[in-house]
């Protein structure tokens, strides 16, 4: 028996049948018995996919909704844009296969945005069917709930009022620092700066309370709440107020010299009256530096009895360190020396200026033996030709008054050279406040650095405020400094300082090589000449400033415009 | 004649009845006008029997049967048994069958010369129907599908098959049955041709969905259009002829 195998022809395999509607010879392999005008013709795979959709757009940030709450930036024709459409109809496209989707060019004011869609579905057992459609979306405008936010003027619900009664900005630049590092400003709504402080704005009353706390643990201040009756529904029990806090802030600061009363000074360990304020923490830590004794002033005991500091930063002068002798006692980072110094702006004169008799050498003692080097700068107080209005200084035995108190070592020759800092710090951009909304502010923008009333000490201001963190690195430690990509020029910066004679901070020589520099008085005129006289002299003690406490490249950070990198560690100033 | 119905709102009718040339089958509907379709056509030629098979109304589905005989599956009950054999004409035979495969009406399908049934049918079965329906039986598929019954409408004209039918097996299939046949689809392009219409040699019933391309290729296939009886003694003559020549 022979087995005989049988292979139809390939033609053999194909069969024809009439299309069931139009009566057209069809290959039968297309499963439907139809043919494909007749198919298209009966089925619409584009049933269910709505054919006209809404975009919805905020005209202020110019933001699409990306549903459910999301606004997103897109560009015309973007790839975002089309997901975003897409998006739109994703529901109904869960049941067919997204061939292909692109733009057809529409005016951008027309307001309309038309997409060409291809799809395929399978009609039938086997029958996959493409069809293409034009989805036309509808802009429409309107605002996001951030643009609205700001739009409104009164959309706050609670609002803290940070307030301190000094002259200067320094602890607000600190602090401003200090929000940014823990980012302790997301929920504000609005900032504002008025006299002697700032406004944060909130739309809930948890995250003002939150503001509040986070200050009460950064510096030390006294919070008073109170709330305004906005509505109430007395049907229901409801009422809706509007809360505000005020915070103020303890008016004394860092390298303050203060003066406290008799009487506080015996029940905080018996320490001598006159201190000065060696750090303020959420409380101010007070040392006398004839002793080195400590102590730490919490916030409610201060408010128990308020006490005003008896000479600020700007009171300090120039010294220069004659000579220094440790005396022996240590505590910390200090160390108790005996020093001579000079005033350093008198330059090479001897001669008495104020008129008292002495030779310009004053003996004192002083709590930076450990830093203090004869030749070295330093800051201190000269109390011998100071006149405090204090009852608290008056009562004081005028003997045992010292004639300097000294603060903190300077390093002036480091200021000569024109460099540029390598890092820079970030900014709460405040809002400008509508000045027709309330005459009595002041300043505008960040802490009134973006110009203003007074925009020349707000300057000036933050340029001491840069110099403490470069000098100081305790400081530095708590805050994010960031790395500068532009260098600027510190010029601008001493320019804007030159314009305060008496500060002391600045070397002479360049405000003689900026001959043109305006100065207001003769007599700051004559001893700016004396300094370059002495410089010239000691041109090369530059080298002498090796022990200035340089910012490391890997203290900065990264990433400048990255906002919400920096929550980890808990820093507070050391 | 074709004719377009359906049963309640299904155009399966294919399901619902059974046609030959010697009686019609019509499943238990609530509303009578199916019965009524095939009454007007079929009423003063052939018995309409209005039944159910095992209690169900799938009679087209469940039975198979040419003018010679009827074939119903072992679950039909007695009662079914005798009501069909009193309505039948006296030379149709009914034979109840033990099958396997229960649903004869997918699994078999025949005029009254030749039957094409399913490869896996019980040799007992296949004896059964060869004698009861006097009937060539051959083990078939139809377009790889073995429920012959389903996919195929035959009378002794031609018949009607899967629209995937190659053409070798179209040409094979029609050698065997001595018929010739057509690939095609009923009820707008739906392949279970033997669910969407029922032939005999004279009339042809087909779902309601079933477009007018395709009554046409009905009803060329099953010669039922333009018959005259001129034609039809024609036809005969020729075919005596064939017979004693």
């Amino acid at each position: 028996m022979v087995a005989v195998t049988y292979e139809p022809s390939q033609a053999d395999q194909e069969s024809y049948i009439l299309c069931a509607d139009c009566g057209t010879v069809i290959p039968s392999s297309n499963g439907a018995g139809l043919c494909v005008g007749c198919l298209r013709n009966s089925v619409d795979i584009t049933e269910g996919i709505p054919k006209e959709a809404t975009l919805n757009f905020c005209r202020g940030c110019e933001r699409f909704l990306s549903p459910p709450q999301s606004w997103v930036y897109a560009q015309p024709e973007s790839r975002e844009l089309l997901a975003l459409c897409l998006k739109k109809i994703s529901r109904p496209l869960m049941k067919v296969r997204l061939i292909d989707a692109s733009f057809i060019w529409t005016e951008p004011h027309s307001r309309r945005v038309k997409i060409k869609v291809t799809i395929q579905k399978e009609v039938m057992a086997n029958t996959v069917l493409q069809q293409t459609f034009v989805l036309t979306l509808v802009v429409h405008t309107g605002q996001c709930p951030s643009c609205t936010k700001l739009a409104a003027k009164n959309t706050w619900k609670a609002t803290v009022q940070v307030r301190q009664k000094v002259t200067h900005k320094r602890t607000f630049f600190w602090l401003e620092q200090l929000i940014l590092k823990h980012n302790a400003h997301k929920d504000t709504t609005t900032i504002n700066e008025k006299r002697d402080g700032l406004d944060f704005f909130y739309s809930e009353r948890n995250n003002a309370i939150k503001m509040v706390e986070f200050l009460a643990g950064v510096v030390p201040v006294r919070t008073k709440s109170s709330e305004q009756l906005i509505s109430s529904d007395k049907k229901s029990n409801t009422a809706n107020y509007k809360f505000t806090y005020s915070v103020e802030i303890v008016p004394i600061c860092k390298d303050d010299l203060v003066c406290v009363p008799q009487s506080l000074a015996r029940s905080w360990g018996n320490i001598s009256p006159l201190t000065i304020c060696s750090r303020v923490g959420n409380s101010i830590h007070l040392l006398d530096p004839m002793t080195l004794q400590q102590t730490d002033v919490t916030a409610p005991i201060y408010w128990r009895q308020p006490f005003d500091s008896l000479a600020t930063q700007s009171d300090l002068v120039e010294f220069v360190v004659l000579d220094i002798e440790p005396s022996g006692p240590q505590r910390g980072k200090y160390m108790l020396a005996d020093a001579q110094v000079t005033r350093a702006n008198t330059g090479g004169k001897h001669d008495d200026d104020e008129g008292m008799g002495d030779d310009g050498i004053y003996h004192t003692r002083t709590h930076l033996g450990a830093l203090l080097q004869p030749g070295d700068t330093v800051l201190g107080y000269h109390l011998t030709n100071a006149n405090f209005n204090s009852e608290e200084f008056e009562s004081l035995d005028s003997g045992r008054i010292p004639d300097v108190v000294l603060v903190k070592k300077t390093y002036p020759n480091r200021r000569k050279k024109a460099r540029p800092r390598n890092w820079k710090l970030r900014s709460i951009a405040k809002e400008a406040e509508d000045p027709s909304n309330d005459p009595t502010t002041v300043g505008r923008g960040a802490l009134g650095r973006r110009g203003g009333v007074d925009q020349k000490n707000v300057e000036r201001d933050y340029e001491l405020f840069l110099r403490d963190l470069e000098e100081d690195k305790d400081m530095r430690g708590a805050i994010n400094l960031y790395k500068s990509s532009g260098v600027v020029p510190e010029g601008e910066d001493v320019k804007m300082a030159t314009s305060t004679p008496g500060s002391g901070l600045h070397g002479g020589k360049r405000r003689v090589k900026k001959a043109t520099a305006p100065t207001d008085e003769d007599h700051s005129m004559e001893v700016e000449e004396d300094v370059v006289v002495s410089d010239g002299g000691a041109d090369g003690d530059n080298e002498s400033e090796e022990d200035f406490p340089e910012i490391e490249l890997d203290e900065l950070l990264e990433h400048f415009e990255e906002m919400d990198m920096q929550d980890g560690e808990d820093g507070e100033e050391a | 004649m074709a004719t377009r119905t359906q049963f309640e709102n299904s155009s399966d009718i294919g399901v619902f009845a059974k046609l030959t040339n010697a009686y019609c089958l019509t499943g238990l509907s609530s509303s009578s006008n199916f019965h009524s379709v095939f009454e007007a056509e079929l009423a003063d030629v052939i018995p309409i029997i209005h039944t159910t098979i095992a209690g169900t109304r799938i009679v087209g589905r469940l039975t198979a049967g040419n003018r010679h005989g009827l074939l119903v599956p072992s679950t039909t009950t007695d009662q079914e048994l005798q009501h069909l054999r009193n309505a039948l004409p006296p030379a149709v035979a009914i034979q109840r069958v033990e099958e396997r495969l229960s649903a004869l009406g997918n699994v078999i399908v025949c005029n009254d010369y030749v039957a094409l049934v399913h490869p896996d049918i019980d040799r007992e079965t296949e004896e059964i129907i060869a004698d009861t329906l006097k009937v060539e039986v051959f083990r078939q598929t139809v377009a790889n599908n073995v429920l012959v019954g389903s996919y195929c409408a035959l009378s002794n004209q031609g018949g009607l098959v899967h629209p995937k039918t190659p053409r070798a097996e179209l040409d094979e299939l029609s050698s065997l049955l001595q018929v010739p046949l057509v690939a095609g689809t009923v009820n707008r392009g739906s392949e279970v041709i033997g669910a969407g219409v029922v032939v005999n040699d004279w009339c042809a019933f087909a779902g309601l969905d079933t477009t007018a391309t395709e009554i046409s290729v009905i009803e060329a296939t099953f010669r039922l259009q333009g018959q005259t009886s001129a034609a039809v003694i024609n036809e005969m003559r020729d075919s005596l002829i064939d017979h004693y020549a």
